[in-house]
């Protein structure tokens, strides 16, 4: 009875083994899988050498990242896993956003592969419906994929979407999941590597359901703004704006619109604590948000809003500006009894007498 | 495999059609058609092609100017920047500003760390998988063998004994050069994101300068993490040498695997920080100025140096793409500002109307780009001007201008160019010397990307010292303003890191009315066109000798990909490009063989 037996490391529905599959064939630029090569925190070489305690040991089918030449050597566990037979369960990645291929007259927008029984171009739109039905887990890896994107602004010809308006917002993967999103123009590397990490982890029976908010983004990445987060926001509250590119202050009336757009930017930099956006003068354009591009151009006009809240906050932060000056003007002066007279001046009551004879 | 023989006798070659398609490690989506004579070890024909249309020339007409910067970013996902370099460069024309030295010592920062984050990520993260143990183990078997007793006469500077162990050190994810590789390319960007904020699509960027804060700390935390990379560099370009040199070695012939004619273009790269004005008027004067010296090379021979020649040279031809001709669309710039003919074949004039059909590869459209070429006033000639995958036509045209002159980087004009590299961590002072090859081909342009590595780190010295004395001196100023006309025309020349780059716009009441970037893919992977000339990567496989060991049934094709991928192929930027039709002996899907040993 009293063995040592161990205790079994997940639970019973924790899979071993689990392949990526990942295509970024959507209307993309390929720059969220340029990202991920640049997350540290965990890299994509700890994923895949199993050097983060805990995870699944994974299998990573990305086009940019593949070791295989290409065309079969790297199709296959795409045509394994739409077939049944890959022999692992897998998490699929999309990136980039998916164009309407039922406004395409008689041709295609984008491709992955072609069809081996007549050779020609399979759609995008022939995998989505296909592959992600079977996947364990499903993740939008990018804003295009997420919700559209750059491809999807007005005056586009190719009808593009994100891809929870291609297979639904209710849909749900084999493992009973939500579509995962992780947007981001391009993604935040590390953003993206924790999100993985964490339906890893859930995929292992080490961890619960990914808490997601309505839009399908986890929430601990996407709760608060870019402006609760960024280093400018105490001169908003001082009322204390930029007016050109120059200046170090609050960017809101050039052009950011940080205090309305969800994204951790301005608290975790862009790749290990360094750059960002409005921290570092570059203007919140909003590339995480559904409403991107759009509801934000032109880029570099001040934002409806913060022309009232500029407005509202002037008087408030201009007084509270000339009152902390007044105080700032104070703790830059060091207490008087720092000197090198022959008197000690700091209070103290010393037993050997305070003054030096002369 | 499964293979479907279906005997159709061709003339006198037994010819093997093969594919891949995908093509990986590359950005975007590339498929490469060949026809293989495997009695003869010979490709006979080679067509690519890429499937997507994304439409950044038509949703971004009617759009402020100044978010092109922000848009274009967004075409390409590894070198975004040098798409919003470009348009900041064609908006300055537009608006009729210039940047501070200051803030063109902060671009040319910033640029500096992509091409060495981008180049070293390329080479040794997906090139190299092509010249790595694993690979040549399944292909070349008998070549790793005399790898393993060779020693690599760099060793010394690098410390691998043979060139099997630098092949080694290279295998995906495993090798512990593959892994280095990707830390420093981490690093790179962390220098780019001092700079631009973000990587790959910058935050900071702005017509008119950037809102980088100049502070002393920005260049300090960017001359540290320089000396870093510097120091990998000094070793990495000794060991490229090894491993390149030891193909040639090993396999007489190797030569002619990628080779083509010699005909390069660069559009000229890093402002000098003082001259640049953004005047089309005096833009031969600053584009020679550039510390990349712009050029078009033919045959060898530089036929010029004048951004204004370039600039009214360029042609967009149709070849047989999904796009419906604009021959009787509006023109929208008929004369330049000197008063020179524009064609209606320029990017200024260009209407874009796509028009999405079934592929046909017999007879009809089968691509989704067209094909930008270079009119050589002299023939009368449409050059379909490759990039050497922009390393090699960067050190190519600098070279044979010899006009650059920098403490750090000198081109003597003896076909040469000079590195000079401070001393690091742990080696000293080094001096790299890069000399025009003899040819045009895989190897070379592999080679020249590590060597531009270190001619990027080296001129990123001179703009450290130069932007951080403008610092000290209290000029911390990076931004201008700028008033957006009414109407304008603009156009930007710079160099995406694998290659010639050039924005063109046009302005009309305050919008966007005409914009058509030309990256460097679809000069490379252009199909051939309306004169009936091949693209560059066609070109350049076509013909060309194959080395492999392997059968036909067990082929990988890994000398095709190697030529393929010396140009460094990126797709998003719009790669159209012919497939073939002709006789076949034999179909097969793309080579199964080795899928199983990864």
């Amino acid at each position: 009875m009293a063995t040592t037996e161990a205790a079994p490391d997940r639970e019973a529905q924790g899979v071993e083994e689990v392949h990526i599959l990942w295509i970024s064939e959507g209307m993309s630029c390929d720059g969220d899988s340029v990202s991920i090569t640049a997350a540290m925190q965990p890299t994509i070489e700890d994923v895949l050498l199993g050097n983060i305690p805990g995870l699944p040991k994974v299998h990573l089918h990305n086009k940019v990242l593949s070791p295989t030449l290409g065309g079969d050597e790297f199709l296959q566990p795409f045509f394994d896993a739409v077939n049944g037979t890959l022999d692992a369960p897998f998490v699929f990645v999309l990136e980039g956003s998916v164009p309407n291929e039922n406004i395409n007259g008689d041709g295609y927008w984008t491709s992955f592969g072609n069809d081996p029984a007549t050779g020609e171009p399979l759609t995008l739109s022939w995998w989505l419906d296909r592959l992600p039905q079977k996947a364990w887990a499903v993740v939008a890896c990018g804003t295009c994929a997420t919700y559209g994107g750059i491809h999807a602004m007005a005056g586009n010809p190719t009808g593009c979407m994100g891809l929870a308006d291609y297979l639904g917002w209710d849909f749900r993967s084999a493992g009973g999941l939500p579509i995962v999103n992780v947007p981001g123009c391009p993604v935040q590397p590390d953003n993206f590597m924790e999100t993985l990490t964490w339906v890893l982890y859930q995929a292992a029976g080490l961890a619960p359901t990914i808490p997601l908010d309505d839009l399908l983004r986890p929430q601990w990445l996407f709760g608060k703004t870019v402006h609760e987060g960024c280093d400018r926001a105490g001169y908003y509250e001082q009322g204390d704006f930029a007016h050109d590119y120059n200046s170090p202050k609050c960017q809101v009336k050039i052009g950011c619109w940080g205090p309305v757009v969800q994204c951790n930017v301005t608290k975790r930099g862009w790749m290990n604590g360094i750059g960002g956006c409005p921290n570092v003068g570059g203007i919140c354009i909003g590339c995480t948000m559904p409403g991107f591009p759009d509801k934000f151009m032109p880029f570099m006009d001040e934002p409806p809003g913060a022309t009232v809240s500029g407005a509202l906050v002037a008087p408030y932060g201009k007084f509270i500006r000339k009152m902390r000056a007044i105080t700032n003007n104070t703790v830059n002066k060091e207490p008087k009894w720092r000197h090198n007279r022959p008197a000690l001046t700091t209070g103290y009551e010393p037993r050997w007498g305070n003054r030096k004879e002369g | 495999m499964a293979t479907t023989r279906e005997r159709i006798q061709p003339e006198q070659r037994n010819l093997v059609e093969m594919s891949w398609d995908p093509i990986t490690r590359i950005i975007g989506n590339l498929g490469i058609y060949t026809k293989i004579d495997f009695d003869n070890r010979e490709v006979v024909e080679c067509k690519s092609t890429s499937s997507m249309f994304r439409g950044y020339s038509v949703f971004m007409k009617g759009k402020d100017p100044r978010d092109a910067g922000f848009i274009t970013s967004r075409i390409c996902g590894i070198c975004g920047d040098n798409h919003t370099v470009c348009s900041i460069y064609a908006q300055n024309m537009a608006y009729g500003i210039r940047m501070t030295p200051l803030a063109e010592c902060m671009f040319n920062l910033g640029e500096a760390a992509e091409y060495i984050f981008d180049h070293a990520i390329f080479q040794d993260n997906l090139v190299f998988g092509d010249y790595c143990e694993q690979m040549v183990k399944s292909t070349n078997p008998t070549m790793l063998a005399k790898a393993e007793t060779t020693k690599a006469p760099n060793s010394e500077i690098h410390g691998l004994r043979t060139i099997a162990d630098i092949m080694r050190a290279f295998n995906p994810f495993e090798g512990a050069l593959y892994r280095q590789g990707l830390v420093q390319s981490r690093v790179a960007r962390e220098m780019f994101c001092l700079m631009e904020g973000r990587h790959v699509h910058p935050s900071t960027m702005y017509p008119g300068g950037t809102g980088t804060v100049a502070t002393p700390q920005v260049f300090t935390d960017y001359l540290s993490r320089l000396t870093r990379v510097t120091d990998f560099v000094k070793k990495a370009v000794p060991l490229n040498d090894d491993l390149f040199d030891f193909f040639y070695d090993a396999l007489p012939g190797y030569e002619e695997v990628g080779r083509r004619r010699v005909l390069l273009g660069c559009w000229g790269a890093f402002q000098d920080p003082i001259e640049a004005t953004y005047r089309y008027d005096e833009m031969t004067h600053w584009g020679r100025a550039m510390k990349v010296t712009p050029g078009v090379i033919v045959d060898g021979e530089l036929v010029t140096t004048d951004l204004v020649d370039i600039n009214l040279g360029i042609r967009i031809l149709l070849g047989s793409s999904y796009y419906d001709d604009w021959q009787n669309e509006e023109m929208f710039v008929t004369k330049d500002p000197l008063g020179n003919p524009v064609d209606r074949r320029h990017p200024w004039n260009q209407t874009t109307l796509p028009k999405p059909q079934k592929r046909d590869l017999k007879d009809g459209n089968y691509s989704w780009v067209m094909s930008p070429r270079w009119h050589d006033k002299r023939t009368g000639d449409d050059l379909a001007l490759d990039t050497g995958g922009g390393a090699f036509a960067r050190l190519y045209s600098t070279a044979l201008a010899g006009i650059v002159d920098t403490p750090y980087v000198k081109a003597p004009g003896d076909g040469s160019v000079q590195i000079h590299l401070p001393k690091t961590a742990s080696s000293g002072e080094v001096t790299l010397t890069w000399r025009i090859p003899q040819w045009s081909n895989a190897i070379e342009r592999n080679r020249a990307r590590a060597y531009f590595i270190a001619y990027s780190a080296a001129m990123a010295y001179g703009f450290v010292e130069e932007g951080l004395g403008y610092v000290r001196k209290g000029q911390t100023k990076t931004f201008n303003s700028f008033e957006v006309p009414d109407e304008a025309i603009g156009c930007g020349f710079h160099e995406a890191v694998r290659g010639l780059l050039s924005h063109h716009l046009v302005i009309r009441d305050g919008k966007i009315a005409n914009y058509h970037p030309y990256p460097p893919t679809p000069w490379n992977g252009s199909p051939t066109d309306s004169n009936g000339v091949p693209g560059p990567y066609e070109d350049a496989v076509n013909n060309m000798p194959i080395f492999e060991e392997n059968d036909q049934e067990n082929f990988r094709g890994v000398d095709i990909m190697r030529a393929v991928r010396s140009f460094d192929p990126c797709l998003p930027c719009g790669v159209h490009m012919y497939l073939g039709n002709g006789k076949t002996l034999k179909r097969m899907h793309s080579p199964m063989f080795g899928s199983n040993s990864h």
